[in-house]
């Protein structure tokens, strides 16, 4: 269970770029959260709220968007959306496929402030 | 939203500390020529005797040293030594994976530029060692054949990560009804291409194979850059 550090890297990340803006109040924190990113999204968003004890950010959300993961299909040469992570096959033509587009990001990329 | 909140666009990856960190560790490996390998695989998989095996092995012709992983006990490295090779333990605590900069650390003082290979053997676990680069060439994911054939699709995203799976305890294959064939499609499935090696550690077979394809990936060098960590 490696969330609550990611979370903790979070909440240093939103609490570094709230002091670069002057000390603003973060009200919540926007994530990408890819599905090849190996964090569970529960397990994230529970170990949010303890990462953000006592700091700054007590009281803000995560806000998470769950990312698919798009692969590149050498036959039909174009981006396809996985049908599941459980197989690298292109969803139109079942070609196997292992160039990865999305779906590993985890990324904070916004944040909602109170000025 | 009210009229005094509003979004601000900052972008940053969240590991970035640790990628930052393991780029600088692969450019000194690339600069010192030493080929570096990490392990991963469940707790129980046969990592430590495969790894034992490996290093053995390899010492007659190349330098090699390891570093290895554990959350508590130096056990494993105790019995790394015997091979003969340097071993460094990195117990991690309560982490349950290696980051680069642990990585970094316990290579203090090491001479790089006198190994031919350096074996990273990770903290057992199929879950948070995927999501952390700790700056190797070759990532190694290990199967035992007492694990079961469905591994690769309940772990989908540590076996896409890896370059290469390792079916170990392949001396037990029958006695467990191992059903090879299946694993090699499940593996497909979750990372097409993907090069499987069949071994055991116990009475040596396949580790022909393996050396050969250590060997052929450290005189393909400089190696491929990960593409799935770049």
């Amino acid at each position: 269970m490696h969330e609550l550090s990611i979370a903790m890297s979070i909440v240093e990340m939103a609490e570094e770029e709230a002091e670069h803006r002057g000390g603003v109040h973060v009200n919540a924190v926007h994530l990408k959260l890819g599905v090849l990113a190996g964090v569970v999204k529960d397990a994230l968003l529970l170990s949010y709220q303890l990462a953000c004890e006592g700091t700054d950010l007590q009281g803000s959300r995560l806000v998470i968007e769950e990312i698919a993961a798009v692969v590149y299909c050498p036959k039909c040469l174009g981006p396809r959306t996985l049908d599941s992570i459980q197989w690298f096959a292109c969803p139109e033509c079942r070609s196997p496929v292992s160039q990865v587009i999305h779906g590993r990001e985890l990324q904070v990329v916004a944040l909602e402030i109170q000025e | 939203m009210s009229a005094q909140t509003r979004l601000v666009e900052v972008r940053q990856n969240v590991l970035k500390q640790n990628d930052i960190v393991a780029r600088e560790l692969r450019q000194q490996f690339h600069d010192a020529a030493v080929y570096v390998v990490s392990l991963v695989s469940s707790p129980g998989s046969g990592k430590t005797a495969f790894l034992e095996k490996t290093l053995t092995l390899l010492r007659s012709n190349y330098r090699v040293a390891a570093l290895v992983g554990d959350l508590a006990t130096e056990n494993d490295a105790a019995r790394l030594a015997r091979s003969l090779v340097p071993v460094r333990q990195i117990t991690t605590g309560t982490l349950c994976h290696l980051e680069a900069a642990m990585v970094r650390t316990a290579l203090e003082g090491w001479k790089l530029d006198q190994l031919d290979f350096l074996f990273i053997e990770n903290v057992g676990n199929l879950v948070c060692p995927a999501s952390y680069d700790v700056g190797e060439d070759l990532r190694v994911v290990l199967l035992s054949v007492t694990e079961g054939e469905d591994k690769p699709l309940k772990y989908p995203t540590i076996f896409n990560t890896a370059d290469v799976a390792v079916l170990t305890k392949m001396d037990l294959a029958e006695a467990v009804e191992f059903d090879s064939a299946a694993a090699a499609c499940n593996i497909q499935r979750v990372r097409p291409g993907m090069t499987l090696l069949k071994v055991s550690s116990k009475n040596g077979a396949g580790m022909d194979d393996w050396l050969r394809y250590l060997a052929h990936g450290r005189h393909a060098y400089p190696p491929r850059l990960l593409s799935h960590l770049a």
